[in-house]
């Protein structure tokens, strides 16, 4: 157990708990409290990954979400997650983490060729390289960016584990716990708010946990604790750890994930791995803390070279030592704080501080602790392959464009520290039009256009007092806005190093005639030279100089490079940085596991299932379902080994022979009642509804108001002012909102109400020349002869004493009724129609029986209607009402819709009358022209014919009928085919429509 | 995610919700009097400002009643919610509307100024 780097004290970590983990294929050890990335530093490993671009080495920079190197792939299998951050990940017993980007191993890379060919790898490479020819994308370039630039790998099986929504709501949410975030919880939940307290960390505090401060009589972290079991006791309280509020939407919508299960040794079998909760909370306080900023110099991306402040971190929240001989490399105080940290545990540092000098109490600290200082000196470059061995430091010259004296200093890290960045980016996703502040220089929130205030060092207040001052007050602000109650609390006294100002430089110069790469953007791989580029090849606008360059664009989001990409682009084009501007900060604030943002809706939750209620009778039955919308309908009840194109002539052929059943629970029913209901009707249908008799059917057809068919169905007039619709299946919920649409907006004068009965009626239709026959013995008593109950006839029945709703329609041809009872009776009715029907041959057909059926008789459906379609293009012209008004109506009197040489409906069959026709297939003239071959029109389905025993289409054609007679090609490249066809009339069987009439 | 306040049900989430574009679009009473342009209009031509949007929206899952809404576009704050038949309350500017850096207009996009009639 050879933890070196490990302190006898410090951290938050528990000693006697060891945990043995894998990274590499190598076995390691660390304890309970680690991070997977505080574990590896412990046993001295900086060395995590490779660059995206160059595959240089690289190692940690920071020790939280700010991360950008040190990307994992976790786990094997249908477990694994790429992309994890190492910072973030939590040490359990058994974990396994690989390095990613790499090949064969991140100590010996093939892909670090890149770094020697980077010359020829400049920003905006990718673009420039890639334009021609178009045919190599997808075979050469593509998989090779692929390999090359791959981040983890996705797992290839289904994930394992369960996520679960949450929606809640409250007076405030919190978003992060050091004091601002405390202190403001503590005071809003004292003033009677509801507050949901959020931090991403395992632990609560923040800056607390590290910092060497004193609140009242306390340390910082045992205010912490003290005001974290406080609140934990108020009842209207919510207080998470683990939980990252990742995005700020619209109306205060807070989108936050919880951890609920990595971290867990052995988790019970059903515990959710990660929760997402939508907040919807009246008032957000954002006090997300600060991100550090690196500094820039030569070769500043080698393994070991890190920020300050998490070397401070990993000394005092895992008492990990990042190396032993560091040096510390700052253009301001807070860098010492790690200096005193590593001398008070026996390191001797060196700390290069670009300032000439500082008044601060933590360098006064730090000088009488003894710690070595050089002033006015900077790092210009760093020397050793997979970490960092030594730093080349040089004294500044006066305008810091160079270096007097530059030597070699032998070191295993570097800390370095350009003071920090506010985390504004909750507040800029809710809008916050953010501000320049020269004083810090980073941006901070400035006119909240949500119900939205940042505090703390979020909004640049770099000090506990202010940072407490801010909680506090705020916090009673805005919980007073809604309670209205006055119960104010004070913010406590408290102590803390008085700090000096900081230099505004970042970037430092590069020793005469070098050409060291100086890195801004870590994960992007995004370099001063970069930068300096796009700006030469005349890049402007900040948001084209991340997108050429694709700075900030990684998954880190650029957390510790935008602001210094901002600085460089303002020096090089002498601009302050508020005239540059900056990027758009975008959810999530870190990345989400996808499995989390869809939450339980997998599989077969993925959406409802809709069955009909002889749903269990076509299952028994050898039914083969297809999905229509959200139903499972029969396609076809197999006998045997048979086909699906065998099964649907089989049982369509016995449809035209016998008679035959089919499930039509599916389609669209509407109950339309009301005095005005036949007015309505009229209205929104295209034909003449105000003379139909009490007691029939009649087909109708709805257009858009565009013009286009938008649907067609038959309805029923069942009493004077109640009628009963029908649409298809796909479009009944589409019908039913343009009906509300159009009598609760365009014409509220009507007085209609309609309501979906769809699920409330099991439907049955019944075809075929003996359906008359199996009627009479379903109804006795009823006169079912021809003119006894005519053809689009309807009467209310007793189907052996169940009310049922039987109407002569038919959507196959043949003489056939349509059979309706209450939901609830479905299987009775069916069952009695098939053991009345056994003496007659009924068989069952599923749709693709149904499709053959009425494609061959001619009947339009949606591959017809197709949201492209006129009437007249489809042979409904005659359904137009001359005498009135519809919906659509004055659209079909447009140009373009009256064009004679409009693609029309017609039949289509095989010249060979044996090859079927591909859905989809092109007409054209001539087979063999010249590409692009003159388009006439296209197949939209095609079936077998029963009737006459050869394939038939129906087609959509230029000049439609025009055309019977005429020999065409359809074409159908993805199928490889070119079959030659005969236009005939789209009514193929029964033209006259004499059957449904017998 | 917008919090809208449904005059029938009170708030609920936009999920819970269609959008169906401008409001106060009025169908022409008699269609055949309508030339090409005007029909076109009202079928197809719809405003697309930077600001103060008078639009439709309809409570699918929920009450399916529609109803108007004033919305910001531009920060999605909703001003007023008012039921169908009412008459619209008249809101000239908001203070709020987010003005661009490059000073765009109200009305169409950074390149293309849209005249209202
Ligand atoms: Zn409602």
């Amino acid at each position: 157990m050879t933890q070196k780097y490990r302190l006898d004290k410090e951290g938050y970590i528990n000693r006697k708990k060891s945990i043995s983990f894998k990274f590499n294929g190598k076995k390691y050890f660390g304890y309970h409290g680690d991070t997977l990335a505080s574990a590896l530093l412990a046993n001295g490993i900086h060395l995590v990954g490779r660059s995206f671009k160059y595959h240089r080495p690289r190692g940690f920079i920071g020790s939280k979400e700010d991360e950008p190197n040190a990307k994992v792939q976790l786990y094997n299998g249908a477990k694994t997650e790429p992309n994890a951050v190492a910072t973030e990940v939590e040490l359990v017993e058994g974990l396994v983490a690989k390095s990613q980007n790499c090949w064969p191993s991140v100590s010996f890379d093939f892909g670090a060729i890149n770094n020697f060919l980077s010359k020829f790898f400049p920003a905006g490479f990718y673009y420039k390289t890639f334009m021609w020819p178009k045919s190599f994308w997808h075979k050469i370039y593509e998989p090779i960016i692929r390999k090359a630039a791959g981040l983890g790998v996705a797992p290839l099986k289904p994930d394992p584990d369960r996520y679960e929504h949450k929606f809640e709501h409250c007076d405030v949410l919190v978003v992060g716990s050091g004091p601002s975030g405390l202190g403001s919880a503590l005071a809003a939940a004292k003033n009677g708010a509801r507050v949901i307290l959020a931090e991403d960390k395992s632990k609560f505090g923040g800056s607390l946990l590290t910092d060497q401060v004193t609140i009242g009589n306390k340390t910082g972290k045992e205010w912490a604790d003290e005001t974290v079991e406080q609140l934990k006791s108020m009842p209207n309280v919510v207080i998470k750890n683990r939980s990252q509020v990742f995005g700020y939407y619209d109306h205060n919508m807070m989108v936050m994930f919880e951890r609920t299960k990595d971290h867990i040794e052995s988790p019970n079998k059903y515990t959710p791995r990660q929760k997402l909760w939508y907040i919807r909370a009246k008032e957000v306080l954002v006090s997300t803390g600060s991100i550090e900023r690196p500094l820039i110099f030569g070769n500043n991306d080698r393994p070991g070279i890190l920020l300050a402040s998490a070397a401070k971190e990993y000394i005092k929240k895992y008492g990990v030592l990042v190396g032993k001989k560091p040096v510390i490399f700052t253009n301001n105080d807070s860098a010492y704080d790690a200096a005193i940290e590593f001398k008070k545990n026996g390191i001797n540092p060196l700390v290069v501080d670009i300032r000439k000098n500082s008044e601060g109490t933590a360098v006064k600290e730090a000088k009488d602790l003894g710690v070595n200082i050089k002033f006015s000196h900077a790092v210009a470059n760093t020397k050793g392959y997979l970490r960092v061995s030594s730093a080349t430091v040089g004294k500044l010259n006066n305008d810091k464009s160079g270096y007097e004296n530059l030597e070699n200093i032998p070191c295993d890290c570097i800390c370095v520290s350009g003071n920090w960045t506010p985390t504004v980016h909750l507040a800029s996703q809710s809008g916050n039009k953010l501000k320049f502040d020269e004083i810090i220089s980073a941006f901070i929130p400035n006119q909240s256009h949500q119900n939205e205030t940042t505090i703390g060092s979020a909004n640049g207040s770099f000090t506990l007092k202010k940072s407490l001052e801010d909680g506090f007050n705020k916090g009673f602000e805005v919980s007073n806005k809604l309670t209205k109650k006055n119960i104010k609390s004070d913010p406590p006294t408290s102590n803390e190093k008085s700090y000096d100002n900081y230099e505004k430089f970042w970037c430092m110069p590069l020793p005469e005639n070098k050409k060291y790469k100086r890195c801004v953007d870590f994960q992007n791989d995004v370099y001063v030279s970069d930068i300096e580029l796009a700006i030469r090849e005349g890049f402007r606008s900040i948001e084209h100089v991340k997108r050429y360059t694709t700075l900030g664009m990684a998954t880190d989001q650029g957390k510790t490079s935008n602001l210094n990409g901002l600085q460089l682009v303002s020096n090089i084009e002498n601009k302050i940085v508020p005239e540059v501007g900056h990027t758009t900060f975008r959810p999530p604030y870190t990345p989400v596991t996808i499995g989390t943002i869809v939450g339980r809706e997998v599989g077969k939750h993925y959406r409802p299932t809709r069955k009909s209620p002889m749903h269990s009778w076509h299952e028994k039955n050898n039914a083969v379902f297809v999905d229509a919308g959200l139903w499972l309908r029969p396609r076809y009840y197999k006998q045997g080994n048979e086909t699906l194109q065998q099964a649907a002539k089989r049982e369509g052929a016995n449809v035209r022979k016998n008679v035959g059943i089919c499930d039509v629970t599916s389609l669209g029913k509407i109950d339309i009642k009301g005095p005005d209901s036949a007015e309505f009707l009229n209205r929104v249908y295209t034909n003449a509804w105000m003379k139909l008799p009490v007691g029939k059917a009649r087909y109708g057809v709805m257009l858009r108001e565009d013009g286009i068919v938008f649907d067609d169905g038959t309805t029923t007039r069942i009493s004077e002012n109640h009628f009963h619709m029908t649409t298809t299946t796909a479009q009944a919920v589409n019908v039913l909102a343009h009906l509300e649409y159009y009598l609760q907006v365009v014409w509220p004068e009507l007085d209609v109400n309609v309501l979906s009965t769809t699920e409330q009626w099991a439907g049955a239709a019944v075809a075929g020349p003996k359906s008359r026959e199996l009627l009479k013995k379903l109804f006795p008593e009823t006169d079912v002869s021809n003119e006894g109950f005519p053809f689009m006839g309807f009467k209310e029945e007793n189907l052996f004493g169940i009310p049922a709703r039987v109407f002569r329609i038919s959507f196959s041809g043949e003489l056939a009724y349509e059979i309706n009872v209450e939901s609830n009776h479905g299987i009775f009715m069916w069952e009695k129609i098939m053991n009345l029907g056994k003496s007659m041959g009924i068989q069952p057909y599923g749709t693709e029986a149904l499709s053959t059926l009425r494609i061959e008789m001619g009947h339009v459906a949606g591959s017809e209607i197709d949201g492209r379609t006129i009437p007249s293009d489809l042979s409904l012209e005659g359904m137009l009402s001359k005498k009135k008004d519809f919906v659509g109506k004055r659209s079909l009197n447009r140009e373009a819709f009256l064009n004679p040489n409009r693609e029309k409906i017609v039949g289509v069959i095989p010249v060979d009358k044996k090859t079927m026709i591909p859905e989809g297939s092109h007409l054209v003239k001539d087979k063999n022209a010249a590409l692009p071959n003159p388009k006439l029109g296209h197949i939209s389905a095609s079936c077998w014919s029963v009737e006459y025993n050869n394939p038939f289409s129906l087609a959509i054609l230029k000049e439609g009928k025009k055309r019977i007679g005429e020999k065409l090609y359809a074409l159908s490249p993805l199928k490889n085919k070119s079959i030659e066809v005969e236009v005939v009339s789209s009514h193929y069987v029964d033209p006259k429509g004499e059957r449904v009439r017998s | 995610m917008l919090l809208i306040n449904c005059p029938y049900c009170g708030e609920r989430d936009q999920s819970e919700f269609t959008n169906g574009g401008e409001a106060h679009v009025a169908r022409p009473k008699d269609p055949d009097q309508v030339n090409d342009r005007e029909w076109s209009e009202y079928v197809f031509v719809r405003a697309n400002p930077k600001g103060i949007y008078y639009e439709r929206w309809v409570h699918t899952h929920g009450c399916k009643k529609w109803f108007n809404a004033i919305r910001d576009t531009s920060t999605d704050e909703i001003l007023k919610i008012y039921k169908i038949g009412e008459t619209p309350p008249l809101i000239k500017r908001f203070k709020n509307t987010l003005r661009s850096p490059s000073g765009e207009p109200d009305v169409g996009s950074g390149n293309f100024t849209v005249k209202k009639p």
